[in-house]
């Protein structure tokens, strides 16, 4: 038994090593996490900087050589197409989840099926979407590699996460406006368009913008359903192949031509520079918001 | 005050939504009137067949691959889960039929390298990711400023968004060969031949192969693992914590006996959901692997994953006519499908039931 002088814990040199190492470890692991991440940022930019031209973003690209100005455009307007069906569908299905439609039921079978299948996808690998996509898009219907196929395929492996974070955006527009807007007597979809989505919004945008850098920095299930262009995108949705920036780095990056692998660091660049942009943008977002928020995630 | 259109808005008149006077509508309010009444079902309908899409999605998807993968699935047999050849046989040679299923003679294929090198790669990645996400999620919440901790952090979420193609261009081109030349080397002339650690002995490489591939992967993980661990440490009420400093207890025993088992499930979720990205993860794997089939002799070998595979080689199965060699990367499509969904499906269970953190800690970022 010990007295109430004494120490709980007897101030061991063992305690106190255990201490150290401890955070020796935090500060030693936060370093391992940040140091490759700068590394990685400098030496991509590092490669393309030195031969940098801004011709890159105005010219096309000429076999392995010129520019990316195809690539850049393709990217945007498959981004553009997962914008639409991508979010539409995210969104709503969103809406469904968080049991905010009129007449769902948060909890019905329905809805668990629906989180079910969400669930599953989003844990699916990209490059088995992207193979269905060839097999069954590309091939099966005869649309050959083209803008359709990329962009169902891309819209697959996002709309899990726009679900997803319409959902949380929509939980945490505080309980108060719902019932306020009901003992107004409002319609609930009159409420949710005019209420709901509004305060939501910001979360919904911040979904939508990082669903987008994961689109147009996916590599996998693009070579076998968008092909490969070297001319600007067309309106057409099928038969016609088109560029995005991931192709580039991907096929050149150990080609024996120098111009090649030039192309692919300043593909490199460009994507990272955009990918950031997004991500930063969509942070931004979260953060004018948060302070507004009253039920804000602690 | 300006008078818009036709009628200056009388005292008497209430302004219409939007501070525009009565009787002046914008588009969006004309539409809202003719959907008026039609606004219930339209919602309605559209959130019920939204939510329907992604499991037609998904059905689709499975019976594609199902049908795809079936012949491959009887041709190859249990052969595919166990062998390590992968020959595709002449794409000029004789055609032969198996339980009728037409393929090229001299076809046979064991995925078993493929599977091996899949599970080794991301068993790597977790071994180096967890206690690395932890620990740097504990130096986050627990030992720097706010005003350093909060960019870090962000910086390490927005490091999940780097296109995965980027990461393995610079694992392929800086870091492979920086770890080749001076890191691999050291290691394989100084551990012991013991088990286990054998494996780190031997030829080193030019810098593709298992480690490789694990250090890349791991990479990728760390910041879905490192920001759901310090989201999950920021939620451990200080009261506990406070009663075991209370108690004299150090930093590192606080963390032992009260932070870690508050959050341990919510750990083991954000590691299962790290696995599953490493699982499915191709083009990073694709350029830094060495692209062999063939189960790594240590360390440093070249090898492959099933994802990795698919990637190059759904090109040159087309060149097989007798369309074999597609159905067989549909049943290791199939393969690494049932792997990655039970991994994620778990995770996401087990989040679910240790937090309300409704954080959409997704597929990739």
């Amino acid at each position: 038994m010990t007295t109430p002088t004494d120490p709980v814990l007897p101030a061991t040199r063992g305690r106190r090593a255990r201490q150290w190492a401890f955070r020796a470890w935090a500060l030693v692991a936060l370093f391992i996490v940040v140091a490759p991440a700068v590394w990685l940022v400098a030496g991509v930019v590092a490669r393309a900087v030195p031969h940098w031209r801004w011709s890159v973003l105005t010219t096309t690209t000429a076999g392995t050589g010129g520019g990316l100005e195809n690539a850049v455009l393709g990217s945007l307007v498959l981004m553009a197409g997962v914008l639409v069906v991508a979010g539409s569908v995210g969104v709503m299905s969103g809406i469904h989840l968080a049991g905010m439609a009129p007449g769902s039921r948060p909890h019905g079978r329905v809805t668990a099926v629906a989180r079910l299948a969400i669930d599953v996808l989003s844990g699916f690998p990209s490059i088995v979407l992207g193979y269905v996509g060839y097999v069954a898009l590309v091939v099966g219907l005869h649309w050959q590699y083209s803008l359709l196929p990329a962009v169902l395929v891309l819209s697959v492996m996002v709309v899990p996460y726009i679900a997803r974070s319409t959902e949380t955006a929509l939980r945490q527009v505080p309980a108060g406006y719902r019932e306020g807007a009901d003992a107004l007597g409002m319609p609930g979809g009159y409420a949710l368009r005019r209420i709901l989505l509004r305060a939501a919004l910001p979360g919904i945008t911040t979904g939508l913008l990082v669903a987008l850098a994961i689109a147009g920095g996916e590599t996998a299930p693009l070579i076998y359903t968008a092909g490969w262009s070297t001319g600007l995108p067309s309106a057409a949705l099928v038969h016609h192949q088109i560029g995005y920036l991931t192709y580039p780095i991907w096929e050149f990056w150990n080609y024996p031509l120098a111009s090649a692998r030039t192309l692919s660091y300043d593909a490199a660049l460009v994507l990272m520079v955009l990918v950031l942009l997004l991500l930063v943008a969509a942070r931004f977002v979260v953060a004018r918001t948060q302070r507004h928020a009253e039920g804000r995630r602690t | 005050m300006t008078t818009i259109g036709t009628g200056a808005p009388t005292p008497a008149t209430l302004p219409g939504r939007g501070g525009r006077p009565a009787g002046r509508h914008s588009i969006t309010q004309r539409a809202a009137r003719i959907l008026r009444g039609r606004e219930e079902p339209a919602w309605r309908a559209a959130a019920r067949i939204a939510s329907i899409v992604p499991l037609g999605a998904l059905a689709f998807t499975l019976t594609v691959l199902a049908v795809k993968a079936w012949p491959a699935i009887r041709v190859n047999g249990a052969h595919f889960l166990t062998g390590t050849d992968w020959r595709p046989g002449s794409a000029y040679g004789a055609v032969v039929r198996t339980h009728g299923v037409a393929h090229p003679a001299g076809s046979s294929y064991g995925a078993w390298a493929l599977i091996a090198g899949t599970l080794q790669t991301s068993a790597i990645a977790i071994v180096i990711a967890v206690p690395v996400s932890v620990g740097a999620a504990f130096a986050l919440t627990e030992r720097l400023p706010g005003w350093l901790a909060r960019p870090l952090g962000l910086a390490i979420e927005t490091l999940a968004g780097i296109p995965s193609v980027i990461v393995g261009l610079w694992g392929a081109l800086t870091l492979g060969p920086f770890l080749a030349q001076h890191v691999y080397p050291f290691v394989a002339g100084h551990v012991p031949d013991v088990p286990v650690l054998r494996y780190f002995r031997g030829p080193t490489g030019h810098g593709e192969g298992l480690l490789t591939s694990g250090i890349v992967l791991a990479l990728m993980i760390v910041p879905i693992i490192a920001s759901t661990a310090r989201d999950l440490f920021a939620q451990v009420p200080p009261l506990p914590k406070e009663g075991a400093q209370a108690l004299g207890m150090t930093d590192a025993e606080v963390a032992r006996w009260v932070t870690l088992p508050w959050v341990r499930s919510g750990l083991v979720g954000a590691t299962i959901l790290g696995l599953g990205r490493a699982l499915g993860e191709t083009i990073a794997v694709a350029m830094v692997s060495g692209s062999v089939i063939a189960i790594a002799p240590n360390m440093y070998g070249n090898m492959t994953t099933i994802a990795a595979t698919i990637v190059s080689q759904l090109d040159s199965a087309a060149t097989d006519g007798t369309g074999f060699a597609t159905a067989t990367l549909a049943e290791a499509g199939l393969v690494l499908a049932i792997i990655s969904v039970v991994v994620n499906v778990l995770a996401r269970r087990v989040i679910a039931r240790s937090s309300r953190l409704g954080l959409p800690v997704g597929s990739a970022a």
